[in-house]
């Protein structure tokens, strides 16, 4: 049986109890498999030597006061979830890290969303500044006397114009868009976390 | 063993397995072991006494990468054992009784 199958079954066998405890002596074992496996041993070899997953499962049971059961008994159930178990097996070590690297991976989601909008405005910024470097280029070619080439520049121009136009509101539309999203991301991070204290 | 008398051992057996260095679950049925047989949950449930008792803290700290709880005993602690070194010539001189008996009724 391998560690993580080992505290899942005793997590289920357990799941009447006061989910704290439950939670503390699921670390205590894991702890204990870990010793035993840096020590030498195999994961397989580590597990069977803690025991049964039924005795170890009724000597807790045995352990925890009646009045404790009860009383979670008459609580509403919060039960850990599966993954919350992998990740206290996975995570123990490493809750740092892993918050470090949830942070980081929502600073990067955060600043490739503004990268998006900075270069939107950036190609906006672009287009004006065509727009007003081919006019003036145009007026003055068509005055220093070629006439043609200033014309077809003085109609890019106005094409930039009006296209900038398009990207003003196109910009703002997406900068709208994405600074919804994000908002609506972090409340939905939000309500998770009142949910879950709620429970 | 008699499982009354052991109880009341194991809790002085794992004081004494701190007494000197602080140490981990595993540590201290590993070091207990040519003396006394302690299962894990048995282990966990007189770290918790222990723990209520005030005769030792618990602190967590990284070990290769994850988390080892430590077991760090107190003065309390440390005064339990010393009760039990007095209770123990009581003791002696209530076997050194038994076994008088013994020779007696022989």
């Amino acid at each position: 049986m391998t560690k993580l199958k080992f505290l899942l079954s005793l997590h289920d066998k357990l799941s009447d109890l006061p989910q704290n405890e439950v939670e503390e002596r699921l670390s205590f074992y894991s702890e204990m498999i870990e010793d035993r496996m840096e020590e030498g041993l195999s994961e397989e070899e580590a597990v069977s030597a803690i025991g049964s997953v039924d005795e170890i499962a009724s000597q807790i049971v045995a352990d925890i006061p009646l009045t404790k059961i009860v009383k979670e008994k008459i609580k509403p159930a919060k039960k850990l979830k599966t993954w919350e178990i992998i990740l206290l097996v996975l995570g123990s070590p490493i809750w740092l890290s892993l918050a470090i690297a949830a942070i980081s991976v929502i600073f990067s989601l955060y600043v490739s969303l503004w990268a998006v909008i900075i270069s939107l405005w950036a190609v906006y910024g672009s287009l004006i500044g065509c727009a007003i470097g081919f006019i003036i280029a145009g007026i003055v070619i068509f005055i220093t006397g070629n006439d043609l080439t200033g014309i077809a520049m003085l109609g890019a121009g106005l094409v930039c114009t009006g296209l900038s136009v398009f990207a003003f509101y196109g910009c703002k539309a997406i900068t709208k868009g994405i600074l919804l999203l994000t908002k609506t991301v972090a409340l939905k991070i939000k309500k998770s976390l009142i949910k879950k204290e709620d429970a | 063993m008699d499982i009354q008398l052991k109880r009341g051992l194991l809790d002085i057996c794992v004081l004494a397995a701190i007494k000197n260095e602080d140490s981990y679950g595993y540590k201290i049925i590993k070091d207990l072991k040519p003396y006394i047989e302690l299962s894990e949950s048995t282990l966990y449930t007189i770290l918790k006494r222990l723990e209520t008792a005030n005769m030792m803290t618990v602190k967590t700290a990284e070990h290769g990468g994850r988390l080892r709880k430590y077991y760090h005993i107190t003065e309390e602690g440390l005064r339990r054992i010393e009760e039990f070194k007095n209770e123990w010539t009581e003791i002696m001189s209530i076997y050194k009784f038994v076994s008088k008996e013994d020779n007696v009724n022989d």
